[in-house]
């Protein structure tokens, strides 16, 4: 059996007495589109801060494309390709959408302090040649009108938008989108379900999708992973977690099954 | 509204003819004014130099990464102290002195950076604040080091054969090297670096998990400011030929920041604008001495209420507003 992306193996994190994360197992493959989801205090977004580094967790491995994550800075995650967008909105908010997506080049830029400051003609170079790559983004989700706007300014569709091209701006090889579609409206939603399928076909970044749209989720998950009380009760198709009697349980309570 | 069809076009600092003119005509006036004006307003042109030096460099840690110091008389301080021991007791030629003190005090502030990465808010302000009185209280008590309350007299720079005496040979020392500094500052704000320093300023979790290393360009930012602080203490010791630590308390670092608020916080232009009149303001209020402290926290308090981007960000208004007009 070949290498997976993503291992992670018995990752458990406590807050005080509670267990967040309580010995979560779970693999992702290269090309996938998994989603993962689970009630609200679930252990989702929790995982995803111990896969960027923002949270420690006491035990456990992770380990993506052959590298350990444990211990790792969030930027040095970052440096291994892995990317996200945040539940509630994290955006730079008195940058321009532009200069929200050309921060995530940071990684990419190959000019040094120097360069910068004397503006060589490198610099220029490397300037010019990072913003034609963030306008691709923005045409690619539609955001040349937001372009010079302050984010802070725009809609929160639009914010999402903005937040998920910042993503897409660092070139993953994984994306983990954290409810891209909370607040967006109907039509928004349909799109960003074609925008989410194009990241995956066309660009061929795998993703990890968290969200509580669950029509959503059903319509392009590929395999689904139900986290309850920081461990995973459940896992396989759509169709088959919707079946499965934990899952039931977990969502609408004991008696609904009887 | 001018069409832009190149990207280079939107990174440029001076874009299209009316600009280069402005900015010539600038230049001009800045080279031709020691010849024409009279000493006292070269003497203040010059302080005004001096003090945009500190405000770029404060306002490049406070207004783009969000990082606020009150301990800025500090950096001026050892820059002013750097240059002048150097000189005096070891016989280093201006020049250097002159690089060393931007150099020594950016070590300060890189030293400082790192304790207080993990500080912010209120705390990392106590943090800055209690650096800017320590050395005041360790250039007052370290006789044999800074030569204490007596004071230290600086001599005139020279570089080469030349001696730099004149108060038009000074201004031209303090202007080329703001002028260049604030070049400097432009290019980096635009830079990554730029955005590095501001996405710190707006979310330091997004900024890491983007890939910027929050120790590297905080302790850049400390670093830097300290440089451009360390340049201008330097500057003042040889326009005023004297320097001792009364001229680096915490009334001064209060000074500063009261610059970038007037100005701008997160802006050039604004520092510029910030240094320029609070340089004026003292000498219009001279009659005022004891007020002064009042006036600065009560001008800082009064622009934070009503206007925090400062007049800068006022003028940005105005300007938009004409342009749109009848809109």
């Amino acid at each position: 059996m070949g290498q997976s992306l993503l291992e992670v193996k018995d990752l458990t994190i406590r807050f005080g007495g509670i267990a967040a994360l309580a010995g979560v197992d779970l693999t992702v493959e290269e090309g996938e589109l998994v989603a993962l989801i689970g009630p609200n205090g679930a252990g989702k977004t929790t995982l995803f801060n111990c896969l960027c580094g923002i949270y420690r967790p006491d035990r456990g491995e992770m380990r993506f494309a052959g590298h350990d994550l444990r211990g790792l800075r969030p930027d040095a995650i970052a440096r291994l390709g892995i990317s996200r967008t945040f539940q509630n909105i994290e955006l730079f908010r008195n940058m321009t959408a532009l200069d929200n997506i050309l921060l995530a080049r940071h990684i990419h830029m190959r000019v040094g302090f120097w360069d910068a400051a004397l503006a060589t003609s490198r610099w220029w170079r490397e300037e010019v040649r990072h913003r034609a790559r963030a306008e691709e983004i923005l045409d690619f989700l539609d955001l040349q009108a937001a372009r010079h706007r302050r984010v802070a300014d725009l809609p929160i569709g639009q914010q999402k938008l903005v937040e998920l091209g910042r993503a897409l701006a660092l070139e993953p090889k994984l994306l983990l989108l954290d409810e891209p579609s909370s607040g967006m409206t109907a039509e928004e939603k349909e799109d960003l379900v074609f925008r989410i399928k194009d990241i995956l076909e066309e660009l061929g970044i795998t993703i990890v999708l968290v969200e509580h749209d669950l029509k959503l989720v059903m319509g392009i998950a590929q395999r689904v992973i139900v986290l309850d009380h920081g461990q995973v009760i459940a896992e396989g198709t759509p169709a088959e977690v919707q079946q499965h009697p934990d899952v039931i349980r977990a969502y609408l309570g004991e008696e609904s099954l009887s | 509204m001018e069409l832009r069809e190149r990207y280079e076009e939107d990174l440029a600092l001076v874009l299209g003819l009316p600009a280069w003119l402005g900015l010539l005509v600038a230049l001009a006036v800045l080279v031709l004014f020691p010849l024409l004006a009279p000493r006292y307003l070269v003497y203040i042109v010059t302080l005004m130099a001096i003090h945009i030096l500190v405000a770029i460099g404060l306002n490049l840690l406070t207004g783009y990464t969000g990082q606020i110091s009150l301990g800025h008389a500090g950096f001026v301080a050892i820059g002013a102290y750097t240059a002048g021991l150097l000189m005096v007791r070891v016989g280093v030629p201006f020049p250097f002195a002159f690089l060393l003190s931007g150099f020594s005090a950016a070590f300060f502030g890189f030293l400082l950076g790192l304790p207080v990465l993990r500080l912010t808010g209120p705390y990392l302000t106590i943090a800055t604040l209690g650096f800017g009185i320590a050395v005041h209280q360790v250039l007052t008590n370290w006789e044999g080091l800074s030569g204490g309350r007596m004071g230290l007299f600086i001599p005139k720079p020279s570089i080469g054969p030349w001696t730099l005496a004149s108060e038009a040979a000074l201004y031209y020392l303090a202007v080329g090297t703001t002028g260049v500094l604030t070049w400097i500052a432009y290019n980096l704000v635009r830079s990554h670096i730029g955005r590095a320093f501001v996405a710190i300023r707006d979310s330091d979790v997004a900024a890491e998990v983007m890939g910027v290393n929050l120790m590297v360009y905080k302790t850049l930012a400390f670093g830097l400011s300290a440089f451009y602080a360390g340049v201008a203490g330097a500057l003042q010791g040889h326009l005023l030929g004297y320097i001792e630590p009364q001229m680096f308390t915490l009334f001064e670092s209060i000074y500063y920041f009261s610059m970038i608020v007037v100005g701008g916080l997160g802006t050039i232009p604004g520092s510029i604008l910030g240094a320029v009149l609070m340089t004026i303001l003292p000498q219009v209020l001279s009659g005022l001495r004891e007020w002064l402290p009042i006036v600065y926290g009560g001008t800082i308090i009064f622009i934070m209420a009503v206007e925090p981007w400062g007049l800068y960000g006022r003028w940005l208004r105005i300007k938009w507003w004409l342009k749109t007009w009848p809109f």
